[in-house]
C-alpha cells in the first residue's frame, strides 16, 4: 500500500498512462497503444505492435511465387484482392509477360469492388468508434452483397486468392456482370443513407471537424497515403500516377481535399466509394473476350534483379519489392504496407486532443492490424 | 526530368557515385558514410525535391547488410533508388534519415528489429515487433529449429 | 381478491360511472389499511404495510427491468435491420429471464487490488438510489408508496444519489478505465442535475405544487405540455435531453463509452453485481421517463379534449395505469431512439452543451414561465 502512494507522489510527470489494447474495442485488432493522459487530454501515443506478426516476408523467402499469393491475402485482409494483384503484377513485370485485356479489366473491377467493401466495413466500424452502433449493421448489410459476388466468382468471400501470376485462377461466373450491375444500382440508392445516418449528423460534425489535423507537409514526410493522405491534399493515388491494369483506360478523378482532419478523411472515403462505382460502371459492360490466364511455365523463376510494384489498396500505397537471385523462390520480399506507415503518424496528430478524439482519429486512419504486423 | 537526366544530375552532385539505370528506376549505390549527405541534398535541391520516402527496405546480401531507399518527388513524380551496404555483420551501423523523412522512423525501427542494423541519430531506436531476446530473423543465417522447417 | 375488497356500491360518489371508482386505487388502499388496523397494533400495521409495498415494488422493479432490457433489444434490433432475440419463447420474450439466470450463476470475479468493501458496496448504492426514487412515483390515482408534499424534490435528490455508487465503483475497481469513466460520470451527472431540476421547476411554478399527486391532479383539464405554452414545451425538450444525460444513456453514455473505455465504471464487475448496474440503468431510465410523463404529460390522466364528450368518455374508459405506462414507454422509446441513432458526444462538448446552452435557456425559460403564471396567461 505504501509503495502505491509513493509511486503516485514521485511521478513528476503526473501522467496517467493507460494501455489501449491489445484487447480493446476500438483498436480493431491486437494493436496496443500506450496512451499518456493528462486528465482527458492525450499527451503521447506509443504504438506497440507485433502481436500477430507472422513473418510473412521471411516465409516468402522459402516458398514459390504462386504460393506467395496466399500469404498476401492475409496481410490486409480487407483488400485481399489488391494485395494479390500487386504480387502478380510484380512477377509479370519481371517475366515481361503480356497480359490480355480481359484479365486486366476483371482485375480492375475486382479491385474496385474490394475497395468498396473495405470502405463499407470501415464506415461501419468508424460509426461504432464514435458511438453510433447502428452504422455497423448498415455497413455490413451492404458489404454482404459484395461478398456474395466474390463467393460466386472466387469461391471465397474475404480471403479470395483469385489472382495468380499470369492471370486469374478461374474465369468469372456467368452471373458476375448481372450481379455487379444489380449491386451498383442498389448501392447508388443506398449510399445516401450513410450520409443521413452519420455524415449529416451535428454531433458527428462536432466530433470530427478540425480533429487530428494533418498538414500536407507532414502527410508527405510521414508518407501517409491513401484516402488519409489525399484528405490532406497529398496527391498520392497510384492509379493515377503509375497506372496499372486497366486504370490507364478509364476516366476517374482523384479525391483531394486540403483540410486533412478526421471529417475530410471520412468524406474522402465516402467519395471514393462513388468514384469506385463510376469505374466499375465504365468497365462492367466492356469486358473483352479472351483467355482468363496466360500460360505460364510450371515453375516460375524470376530473372535476377530487383522489381518494385506499387498499387493502390483501400488504405494507401502498397509496394512490393522483390529481389530475385534467379531461383524459384525470391531472395528477399519487402511489402511496403500502407497501414504500417499510416500508424506512425498517430502520435503526431492525436497529441493534444481528447481520448475520445484518439479513437476517432484512429478510426479515420482505418488501420488493419495484420497489415501492420505482416 | 526523365531517368537519364536524373542520373546525370545526381552524378553532378557527387561524381564518385555508382549509378545504374535499372529496368524501372535509376539506382544509386552509395557508401554508408556519404548516404546522409546525399539524402539531404536530394531532399532539398530545387531540381530533385525527393520529399516522399515511399519504401525503406533492409536486405541481407549474404556477406553484406544493406538498406534500399525508394524516393519519389511529389512535385516532379520522378523516382530514385538509393542503395547502401555495410560489410560489418556484427555491429552494422548506418546513418538515420529519420530527420529528413519522418516516415523513416518506423521503417528504420523495423529494419533494426528484423536485421539488426543500428541507425545512428535515430530518435527512438527500439525493437518494434519482437522483444530484445530474439535474434534478427530476416538475416539469412538466422536459425530457429522450432519454427523454421528447412527442407 | 381485488373484487372482495373493493365494494363498488359503497363508493362515496355514486354519480361517477363504475369504472372511475374502480380506477381509483385510494379506496382499495384505504380498505387494506383499515382492515390491517383492525387486526393489529399501529406498529405492526406499519411493518406489514412496508413489507407489502416492499415486495410489490421489488416485483415491479424486477419485471420492469426485465421488460425494458427486452424492449431495448427489440427496438435496437429493428433500428438496425435485425430481428433481435427470437429463440427463447415466442418472439424471444423469455430471453431476458434466461439472461438473468446466466448472470445469477456467473462467477463473481474477485479483484486483487480492489478496495473490496467499496467495490461490493457500489452496486447496492446505485440500485438503492433507483429503488428509493420509484417509491414516490404515482402509478395511478392512489397507487403510490408515499405521497410526499415535496415529491419532485425527493425524486430528484434521491435519483442523484446513484452517482455516488458510480464514483465508488470507478474508484474502488483500481482500474484506469473505470476511474476515467467514473470521473466523467460524476462531472456529467452533477452538471445535468441542474437542467433536470430547473426544467421541472418550470412546471412546479405552473402547477403551484411540488406534490406529484397534485401536479397530476392539476392536469385534469389539460396536460402541462399543452397548457404551459412554449416554455413548457422547451422545458420538456430540455428535460428529455438532460435526463438522458443523467441516466448515462444514449449519445451521453460517456461513462461507459465502450469504444473508448471498454465498459467504463463497471469494467471490473461480473455476474450479479454487473447485473445490478445494468438493472439500475434501466430502472433509472424508467424513473426519468415516468417523471417526464407525470410532470409534462399528465401522469395517469387520460387524454381529454375540451368539449368532445364522446371522445373524452372513451379516453376515460382506458385505465389510468395504462395511460401512465403508455406515456412512460413513449418517453422511453424516444430515449432508445436517441441512443441507437446518434454518435456519442465528447466530454467537453457534453459540458459545453449543459453550461453554455441548456442552463441559460432553462433560466430564461423559468423567468418566462413565472411571468406567464403571474399574468395568468396560461390556459
Amino acid at each position: 500500500m505504501e509503495e502505491k502512494v509513493k509511486n503516485i507522489t514521485t511521478d513528476e510527470q503526473q501522467e496517467y498512462v493507460i494501455n489501449m489494447g491489445p484487447q480493446h474495442p476500438s483498436t480493431h485488432g491486437v494493436l496496443r497503444l500506450v496512451v499518456s493522459l493528462k486528465g482527458e487530454i492525450v499527451k503521447s501515443v506509443q504504438p506497440h505492435i507485433g502481436y500477430i506478426h507472422r513473418g510473412i516476408e521471411k516465409m516468402c523467402e522459402s516458398i514459390t511465387y504462386p504460393q506467395i499469393i496466399h500469404l498476401t491475402d492475409r496481410m490486409d485482409y480487407l483488400s485481399a484482392h489488391i494485395n494479390n494483384e500487386a504480387v502478380c503484377l510484380t512477377v509479370e513485370k519481371a517475366l515481361e509477360v503480356e497480359i490480355p485485356d480481359r484479365i486486366k479489366v476483371i482485375r480492375t473491377i475486382m479491385s474496385e469492388l474490394t475497395r468498396i467493401q473495405s470502405h463499407q466495413l470501415w464506415w461501419a466500424s468508424f460509426g461504432m468508434d464514435l458511438g453510433g452502433l447502428t452504422c455497423f449493421f448498415y455497413g455490413l448489410r451492404d458489404r454482404e452483397k459484395i461478398l456474395d459476388i466474390f463467393e460466386e466468382t472466387c469461391g471465397s468471400r474475404m480471403i479470395v486468392s483469385y489472382n495468380c501470376p499470369g492471370g486469374l485462377m478461374y474465369d468469372i461466373h456467368p452471373n458476375f456482370q448481372k450481379r455487379v450491375k444489380e449491386f451498383i444500382k442498389y448501392f447508388r440508392k443506398i449510399l445516401p443513407e450513410y450520409d443521413q445516418l452519420l455524415s449529416g449528423n451535428v454531433i458527428f460534425h462536432e466530433r470530427s471537424k478540425g480533429i487530428g489535423k494533418l498538414t500536407l507537409e507532414d502527410a508527405v514526410s510521414y508518407g501517409i497515403t491513401g484516402p488519409s493522405g489525399r484528405a490532406s491534399g497529398f496527391s498520392c493515388d497510384v492509379r493515377k500516377h503509375e497506372p496499372y491494369s486497366a486504370y490507364d483506360k478509364i476516366k476517374f478523378k482523384e479525391i483531394l481535399f486540403t483540410e486533412g482532419d478526421t471529417y475530410h478523411r471520412y468524406i474522402a472515403r465516402i467519395d471514393e466509394m462513388w468514384e469506385s462505382m463510376n469505374i466499375i460502371e465504365q468497365l462492367i459492360d466492356n469486358i473483352p473476350e479472351g483467355p482468363y490466364a496466360v500460360k505460364m511455365k510450371p515453375v516460375i523463376k524470376l530473372p535476377e534483379g530487383e522489381y518494385y510494384q506499387r498499387v493502390e489498396t483501400a488504405r494507401g500505397e502498397l509496394g512490393v519489392f522483390i529481389i530475385s537471385d534467379g531461383n524459384k523462390s525470391p531472395y528477399r520480399v519487402k511489402f511496403r504496407s500502407p497501414n504500417f506507415v499510416n500508424l506512425s503518424v498517430l502520435n503526431h496528430i492525436a497529441k493534444g486532443f481528447k481520448i475520445a478524439d484518439l479513437v476517432a482519429i484512429g478510426g479515420s486512419l482505418d488501420l488493419v492490424i495484420p497489415d501492420i504486423d505482416r | 526530368m526523365d531517368k537519364i537526366q536524373l542520373g546525370e544530375f545526381i552524378k553532378s552532385i557527387n561524381p564518385d557515385l555508382e549509378i545504374k539505370e535499372g529496368k524501372q528506376y535509376i539506382e544509386v549505390s552509395i557508401p554508408p558514410s556519404k548516404l546522409y549527405i546525399l539524402a539531404k541534398e536530394l531532399r532539398e535541391k530545387e531540381e530533385t525535391q525527393f520529399d516522399f520516402l515511399f519504401c525503406l527496405s533492409g536486405v541481407d546480401y549474404g556477406q553484406d547488410l544493406g538498406v534500399v531507399y525508394h524516393l519519389r518527388s511529389t512535385k516532379f513524380d520522378h523516382v530514385v533508388v538509393l542503395k547502401t551496404r555495410t560489410t560489418d555483420r556484427d555491429h552494422p551501423q548506418l546513418d538515420s534519415v529519420a530527420d529528413i523523412w519522418k516516415t523513416a522512423d518506423f521503417h528504420e525501427r523495423e529494419v533494426f528489429d528484423l536485421l539488426g542494423i543500428k541507425f545512428t541519430n535515430h530518435p527512438d531506436l527500439r525493437r518494434l515487433f519482437l522483444d530484445s531476446s530474439w535474434g534478427f530473423p530476416l538475416r539469412k543465417d538466422y536459425v530457429d529449429d522450432i519454427n523454421i522447417v528447412t527442407k | 381478491m381485488l373484487f372482495d375488497i373493493v365494494d363498488v356500491n359503497s363508493s362515496p360518489s355514486l354519480s361517477d360511472p363504475w369504472w372511475k371508482v374502480f380506477y381509483d386505487f385510494s379506496s382499495l388502499t384505504h380498505k387494506i389499511d383499515s382492515s390491517l388496523h383492525n387486526a393489529m397494533s399501529q406498529f405492526w400495521t406499519t411493518i406489514a404495510e412496508m413489507l407489502i409495498i416492499g415486495v410489490l415494488i421489488l416485483l415491479f422493479y424486477a419485471l420492469i427491468g426485465l421488460f425494458l432490457v427486452y424492449a431495448e433489444r427489440k427496438v435496437c434490433a429493428f433500428m438496425q435491420n435485425r430481428l433481435g432475440p427470437n429463440r427463447v419463447g415466442p418472439f424471444g420474450i423469455f430471453q431476458t429471464i434466461a439472461d438473468l439466470f446466466k448472470l445469477l450463476f456467473k462467477e463473481l470475479i474477485p479483484i486483487k487490488n480492489a478496495d473490496s468493501f467499496l467495490f461490493n458496496l457500489a452496486p447496492f448504492i446505485v440500485i438503492i438510489a433507483s429503488f428509493m426514487a420509484i417509491a414516490a412515483i404515482p402509478f395511478a390515482k392512489g397507487l403510490h408508496a408515499i405521497d410526499l408534499n415535496i415529491g419532485v424534490l425527493y425524486v430528484i435528490a434521491v435519483s442523484a444519489m446513484g452517482v455516488i455508487g458510480v464514483l465508488l465503483a470507478g474508484w474502488s475497481s483500481n482500474n484506469k478505465y473505470s476511474l476515467i469513466g467514473a470521473m466523467r460520470s460524476g462531472a456529467q451527472i452533477v452538471s445535468y442535475e441542474l437542467s433536470v431540476g430547473l426544467s421541472i421547476i418550470t412546471i412546479v411554478i405552473l402547477a403551484g405544487s411540488m406534490q406529484l399527486s397534485e401536479i397530476v391532479e392539476a392536469q385534469r383539464t389539460g396536460w402541462f405540455i399543452f397548457k404551459g405554452h412554449i416554455p413548457a414545451f422547451i422545458a420538456f425538450i430540455v428535460f428529455l435531453v438532460s435526463s438522458t444525460a443523467e441516466t448515462n444513456r444514449g449519445p451521453f453514455d460517456l461513462a461507459e463509452a465502450e469504444s473508448e473505455l471498454t465498459a467504463g465504471y463497471h469494467t471490473e464487475y461480473s455476474g450479479i453485481k454487473f447485473a445490478f448496474f445494468f438493472l439500475a440503468e434501466y430502472i433509472n431510465m424508467f424513473i426519468v421517463a415516468s417523471i417526464a410523463a407525470t410532470v409534462f404529460l399528465g401522469g395517469w390522466m387520460p387524454f381529454n379534449v375540451g368539449h368532445w364528450d364522446g371522445f373524452n368518455h372513451v379516453m376515460d374508459f382506458v385505465p389510468p395505469f395504462v395511460w401512465y405506462i403508455g406515456k412512460t414507454f413513449f418517453v422511453i422509446f424516444i430515449m432508445m431512439w436517441f441512443k441507437w441513432t446518434f454518435p456519442r458526444l465528447r466530454i467537453d462538448q457534453l459540458l459545453t452543451l449543459e453550461w453554455k446552452y441548456l442552463l441559460p435557456i432553462n433560466l430564461v425559460n423559468v423567468l418566462i414561465m413565472a411571468f406567464l403564471v403571474l399574468m395568468g396567461w396560461h390556459f
